[in-house]
């Protein structure tokens, strides 16, 4: 495998007539790398991976660089982004009820990927595509094959999504909240599906959810993101483990775990005042100021970037030391 | 009524008797019978006053069916559901009416619950306007919106100007209106961001500690109903195979579905370990 790096994102932009939803965006996910892109609603974080894709709605333009297999895909055409996307770049959707074609049977979509861009006959992309399925360890995957979408469960029918996104060995695939439209207990096991195909294929993969035990499972390093911008980023086992945040320590405190229920059913969840700013009200300073109960004068005139090193966070007042309490190691 | 008044050897406020419930499917061929599913099969289940019980289950469990059935808009095929000891398919226009008000209902989705031209205000009023209460209107909204925590402007605005958890909340402020004695909640916090999940959470607790409200709280995440109540019921296949304390539940979980939900929580801690996917 190459050294080049599964995407690069420099100073990504992403921009609806006056408003800006994305501000100023950078990472890089290695050969390989897996990264999670941690935010609520209106974070930022599906208009970034849109923008990864080339796939960001009628309105809404991105600039910046983007990196991927020695090309800036923000200055392809869509022509050449429809070459990429399934081949060197994939995506797995939210709901793949709205991402399968409802009136194609599930075989047929997967083989017509591998078609398209491996440019093998229709026979052998029917095979590929079997043992794909095979691979997802769907039941009695010869009738998988010839089913429609909405024959299958929702998790079959993400199993197939992931099996799509897999077809052509892509060197990064996107996974936006793939498994928050399907029951609790059978998001354990796609998740180990997804964690297993992309170890085996050597693929980059980039998390975007706002679920932390989903990015501590499935991830190296996590980026925090907050009203458009990056707050936080590092490796998984610090930033969880040792929040340097205010806004990081707040999403981590405020998960239930059994560990707080077990100790005292009586305790209060911590949770983080206020809400999450609109677009066309963010504060002035660091946007996150009128919850953060570290905020002082700086922090409302001036917005921090992020500071260098392995660990970045952007705030004037980031916090020190290990989380004590039960969420962490 | 205070929370200190109540006891947990209470009567029941609300309860379902061996109720039995099924649908009819679609026939699969022209000439067959059309099947029957059996949706929840002989189950008991209640809520004492002030007491907070949680059910879970994966999807097509049950949970769903049998909510229906507490809050009165389906009778059961055979057993009975009880409010305040009496069969509730079998109430007086008066009593019926007084059910109607004391069992209040919480959706998902505040978003699709709230009609998206009717300012709050008139939004809050309406339950109080079709049960016919009678009383302060005005006053009763302006009470009911402290206890959960907005303030009086959010009156005169839109639901759309709101964020989830603002919505969500005067979704709880409205179910509140009628002074109900029950708050059914199904999966209140699914539909929220991470940080304003934990805000709704404690909401409902302290209505619970609060105005001796009774809570039913429907969920499939099993850490969410742990936090918020102390008695949780496990559904599956249209039964309930166990119930428990939470933190009996997490600790040692008898039934397999139990087992299933609590092996399915994942945490941070885990994940940091190597250990969540294992």
């Amino acid at each position: 495998m190459s050294a080049v790096p599964a995407v690069q994102v420099r100073d990504l932009h992403v921009r609806a007539g006056g408003l800006t939803a994305v501000r100023g965006v950078s990472f890089t996910i290695p050969a390989g790398g897996r990264m999670g892109l941690v935010g609520e609603s209106g974070s930022g974080k599906t208009l970034t991976a849109l923008s990864l894709m080339g796939l960001l709605p009628v309105g809404l333009r991105a600039q910046g660089e983007i990196l991927h297999d020695g090309v800036d895909v923000t200055k392809l055409s869509d022509a050449q982004l429809s070459r990429r996307r399934g081949r060197t770049l994939s995506m797995v959707f939210q709901d793949p009820l709205s991402a399968l074609n409802p009136v194609r049977r599930v075989g047929h979509q997967i083989a017509s990927v591998i078609r398209r861009h491996k440019g093998v006959g229709s026979n052998e992309a029917g095979q590929q595509a079997l043992s794909l399925v095979q691979q997802m360890r769907l039941p009695r995957p010869e009738r998988i094959m010839h089913a429609y979408p909405h024959e299958l469960s929702g998790g079959q029918r993400q199993r197939v999504m992931i099996a799509m996104a897999l077809a052509c060995y892509p060197q990064l695939i996107i996974a936006d909240e793939p498994t928050t439209a399907l029951d609790v207990t059978v998001q354990k096991q796609v998740l180990r599906l997804l964690n297993e195909a992309v170890s085996e294929r050597g693929c980059g993969l980039l998390m975007i959810t706002h679920d932390l035990p989903i990015v501590a499972a499935m991830c190296e390093t996590v980026a925090v993101m907050y009203a458009g911008r990056i707050v936080e980023m590092g490796p998984v086992s610090e930033v969880f483990t040792a929040p340097r945040h205010p806004y990081t320590r707040g999403l981590l405190d405020s998960q239930p775990t059994m560990d707080n229920i077990a100790i005292d059913g009586s305790s209060r969840l911590p949770s983080i005042p206020g809400m999450v700013p609109p677009l066309d009200g963010l504060p002035a300073g660091c946007a996150f100021h009128p919850r953060c109960p570290r905020a002082d004068d700086r922090c409302r005139r001036e917005a921090p970037m992020l500071d260098g090193g392995g660990r970045r966070a952007a705030c004037w007042h980031p916090l020190e030391g290990t989380l004590t309490g039960t969420n962490a190691a | 009524m205070s929370a200190d008044v109540v006891t947990r050897s209470s009567e029941p406020v609300l309860a379902a008797c061996g109720v039995t419930q099924t649908y009819r499917l679609n026939r699969a061929r022209l000439f067959e019978k059309r099947p029957v599913l059996t949706a929840l099969d002989k189950v008991d289940f209640d809520v004492r006053p002030g007491e907070a019980v949680g059910l879970v289950g994966e999807s097509g469990s049950g949970k769903s069916t049998l909510t229906r059935l507490l809050i009165g808009i389906e009778a059961p095929v055979s057993g009975v559901v009880t409010f305040e000891g009496e069969d509730v398919g079998r109430m007086t226009a008066d009593r019926r009416h007084r059910f109607r008000r004391s069992v209040q209902m919480v959706l998902q989705d505040p978003r699709s619950s709230l009609d998206p031209r009717m300012r709050v205000g008139t939004a809050l009023m309406e339950p109080l306007r079709s049960l016919r209460i009678e009383g302060d209107h005005r006053a009763r909204v302006r009470t009911v919106l402290g206890q959960v925590g907005l303030d009086e402007q959010a009156l005169e605005k839109y639901p759309h100007q709101f964020s989830g958890g603002q919505l969500q909340r005067i979704a709880i402020a409205r179910a509140l209106m009628p002074e109900p004695r029950v708050l059914v909640a199904d999966e209140p916090v699914s539909a929220l961001d991470v940080s304003i999940q934990a805000q709704v959470l404690n909401l409902l607790r302290d209505l619970v500690d609060e105005l001796g409200l009774s809570l039913i709280l429907i969920a499939h995440d099993l850490s969410v109903v742990a936090y918020t109540t102390s008695r949780v019921s496990v559904m599956a296949s249209g039964r309930i195979v166990e119930t428990g304390r939470p933190a009996d539940l997490f600790s040692r979980p008898g039934a397999e579905a139990t087992r299933n939900l609590v092996d399915a929580v994942l945490t941070v801690r885990d994940g940091i370990a190597g250990t969540a996917l294992a």
